[in-house]
């Protein structure tokens, strides 16, 4: 293999795996809490229509990020308030989430166009790699790693701060006592209520932010089904991050190479049919979860929050 | 003023016909601001929804043909949620069930020259429940076996199975007499399931009907039943009352699947008469909400079935009609679904507002408490 076709093989990976980077990490504070949020894949289709829609009539890249962001913060605060406040099933509200979502999207993107007429089609502004000087002329990393737009730089630094954030300080304790152990939590002053809506809208926010990544930055413009199962796959991610959001790392640079491999290959014009080869993030999905789940399984690890997905009611003993 | 929620002793039965009801209406309430908002009028839009579903003989038999997948795969769904198996994977055991029967329509006369045609569709029939079962299995297997979440399992199913449906019949099922158009060539007219006339209503709409009729027998009258519902309720007391949780994870996904699979026959072999693109248009999805809806209830999901196929095939008219997008439905449905699940609180609880007029007696020891809901 020669340079050129790792440095361009790494640089695809992680533009393809910039938009799920955001999704998973916006679950796993999401789960951190003690919410289980399903709606991932409706909340990015969503932020990527607005996103697109905003920067499009705006001519502004980050009003687009912007609108997303409230859009998915918006979203996300239903589910919030189905799962919090009224404590209904929150694996329906998610996927009612997505089906929302999802319906709204195409729909959105078939009326926000040019005076009502649909988006399909239509060049709006984007955000373009930029090099970083100096990082720039180290070998193989200077025109992958450091050859990247804004949203994937931000990453870089949202990652390591997360976990310091989460793992390090107290509102990240408090963050982890409401999702492991609501009654405790509770018992030592700590608003649950009001933390599992912070931490589901701001999970909301994120998520939404890998939509428009999609619609902005790695595939510009907006057709219909744009986010492609993604938010799915970053749901997958979240388990195999064990809900830890360097590890999410690891799985997104995972999924953003099969990307880049599948697109080689196409590249290359093999034989094998392009519906197979987009199987694979797919299959894939599924064969790693397997193992994760199997391989924890052996270690006796849990690690999911230990209330996951559970309503918490103060007045009721479990 | 305090508004507090209050556990009932008793699950609402009035609640239980209420909430479905009164979500339909907010859901319409809450669709209309998205149409408002986007510039098209909600009373004009939601009468031609109505009268494109209900308002002809016409229209009411497109609306039973849509019917039929989704009450056979929300009957599907349902059996899965009552035991709190996520099973969303309803879409991709249809496509299975629809490339089964396909196959068998397709190839099996020429593999055996003598069989009979009559038999032809008793066969696909069966191949199609076959298909859409071993596709639900596969999670239940993944599920009982090695414990993997089976809500991403099921998922990802449907786009692996709809990628190879699409694989069919873009490539190698592709007719060569079809100018360019995706799909097999027609199956022989053996393979076509019977229509009531001057309707594309089939054979379908009996199949559903007689599953809703077996499957509601069976869960409240048998042992089996009552185990699937113990499950659903608590998996523990299931467990210490000896109730195997793998054995009927594999169970209810066999019969999910194949009831999903049930459906995937009647589209190729009652309406497209191939296999053609278009087989997975979202029926998989709009069961879970017919099955949420239905309140995981065999009778509840037939109405609600009939209901949102009215829903769907308004939305296609008003596409045609005010050239608006057909998605409106889809987000009707997603909106019908999050007013039901915030109403189906009140079938558990009752809310109670006090207003103050009688004082809590003060507790100068202890510090306040918070003002939490």
């Amino acid at each position: 293999m020669t340079i050129a076709l790792i440095t361009s093989i790494l640089w695809v990976t992680i533009r393809a795996g910039t938009s799920l980077l955001y999704a998973t990490i916006g679950e796993i504070l999401t789960e951190r809490a003690g919410i289980l949020n399903l709606g991932v894949e409706g909340i990015m289709i969503v932020g990527a229509v607005t996103g697109f829609a905003a920067a499009f009539h705006t001519k502004q890249v980050w009003v687009g990020v912007g609108v997303a962001m409230l859009a998915g913060a918006v979203m996300a605060s239903i589910h919030a308030f189905l799962s919090v406040s009224l404590r209904a099933e929150q694996v329906v509200s998610g996927l009612a989430l997505t089906i929302f979502g999802t319906g709204l999207a195409n729909y959105l993107g078939q009326r926000l166009g040019p005076n009502g007429a649909p988006l399909v089609g239509m060049v709006g502004p984007k955000f373009t790699p930029v090099s970083l000087p100096g990082l720039a002329d180290i070998p193989i990393l200077g025109k992958s790693v450091f050859n990247q737009d804004v949203l994937t730089y931000a990453t870089y630094l949202l990652v390591p701060l997360l976990w310091y954030f989460v793992n390090r300080t107290r509102p990240g304790l408090h963050l982890r006592a409401v999702g492991e152990n609501p009654q405790t939590a509770d018992a030592m002053g700590v608003h649950v209520a009001g933390i599992r809506y912070f931490y589901t809208i701001v999970g909301g926010m994120l998520i939404a932010l890998g939509g428009a990544h999609l619609s902005l930055a790695y595939t510009p413009g907006w057709t219909e089904g744009l986010t492609a199962g993604r938010g799915w796959i970053a749901v997958a991610l979240v388990i195999f991050a064990t809900w830890d959001p360097v590890r999410a790392v690891v799985g997104a640079i995972l999924f953003g190479g099969i990307n880049a491999v599948q697109f080689r290959m196409q590249a290359a014009g093999t034989t094998i049919p392009a519906a197979f080869l987009n199987m694979l993030p797919y299959a894939f999905t599924i064969v790693v979860l397997v193992l994760i789940t199997w391989w924890e399984g052996i270690r006796k690890r849990v690690g999911a929050p230990g209330a996951l997905g559970l309503p918490y009611a103060r007045e009721e003993k479990r | 003023m305090r508004i507090r929620l209050e556990r009932r002793l008793k699950p609402s039965r009035a609640a239980g016909i209420l909430v479905p009801l009164i979500s339909l209406i907010l859901a319409l309430a809450f669709g209309g601001l998205i149409l408002l908002a986007t510039g098209a009028n909600p009373l004009v839009t939601y009468k031609a929804m109505a009268v494109g579903a209900f308002g002809s003989r016409y229209a009411i038999s497109e609306t039973l043909v849509k019917a039929i997948p989704l009450i056979l795969c929300g009957l599907g769904v349902a059996v899965a949620f009552r035991m709190r198996f996520w099973n969303i994977g309803a879409e991709g055991q249809l496509a299975m069930g629809g490339f089964a029967a396909a196959w068998v329509a397709l190839f099996l006369p020429g593999l055996l020259p003598d069989l009979p045609p009559k038999w032809l569709l008793p066969l696909m029939i069966v191949a199609g429940m076959l298909a859409g079962a071993v596709w639900g299995l596969i999670p239940a297997l993944l599920r009982a076996f090695v414990g993997v979440n089976e809500v991403i399992t099921t998922l990802m199913m449907n786009y692996i199975a709809i990628l190879w449906i699409e694989y069919l019949f873009y490539g190698p099922w592709r007719d060569p007499k079809g100018y360019g158009f995706p799909g097999t060539a027609p199956f022989p007219q053996e393979a076509w399931l019977p229509r009531y006339p001057g309707t594309r209503v089939h054979l379908g709409l009996v199949f559903a009907i007689v599953a809703a009729i077996v499957l509601w027998l069976v869960l409240t009258r048998t042992k089996w039943g009552y185990e699937v519902r113990v499950i659903g309720e608590n998996p523990r007391a299931a467990r210490y009352a000896g109730i195997s949780l793998w054995r009927n994870f594999l169970l209810v996904m066999l019969v999910s699947g194949a009831l999903a699979g049930l459906a995937g026959v009647g589209e190729v072999a009652g309406i497209s008469h191939r296999l053609q693109k278009g087989l997975t248009v979202g029926y998989g999805y709009t069961a879970i909400i017919v099955a949420w809806m239905g309140q995981l209830n065999p009778w509840g999901v037939v109405l609600v079935g009939i209901l949102l196929a009215g829903l769907l095939v308004g939305g296609d008219q008003i596409q045609i009609t005010m050239r608006l997008p057909a998605a409106v439905a889809l987000v009707l449905q997603g909106a019908i679904l999050f007013f039901m699940l915030g109403g189906v609180l009140f079938n558990q609880y009752r809310l109670r507002v006090d207003v103050g007029l009688r004082r809590r007696p003060v507790r100068p020891t202890l510090p306040a408490e918070g003002g939490e809901s």
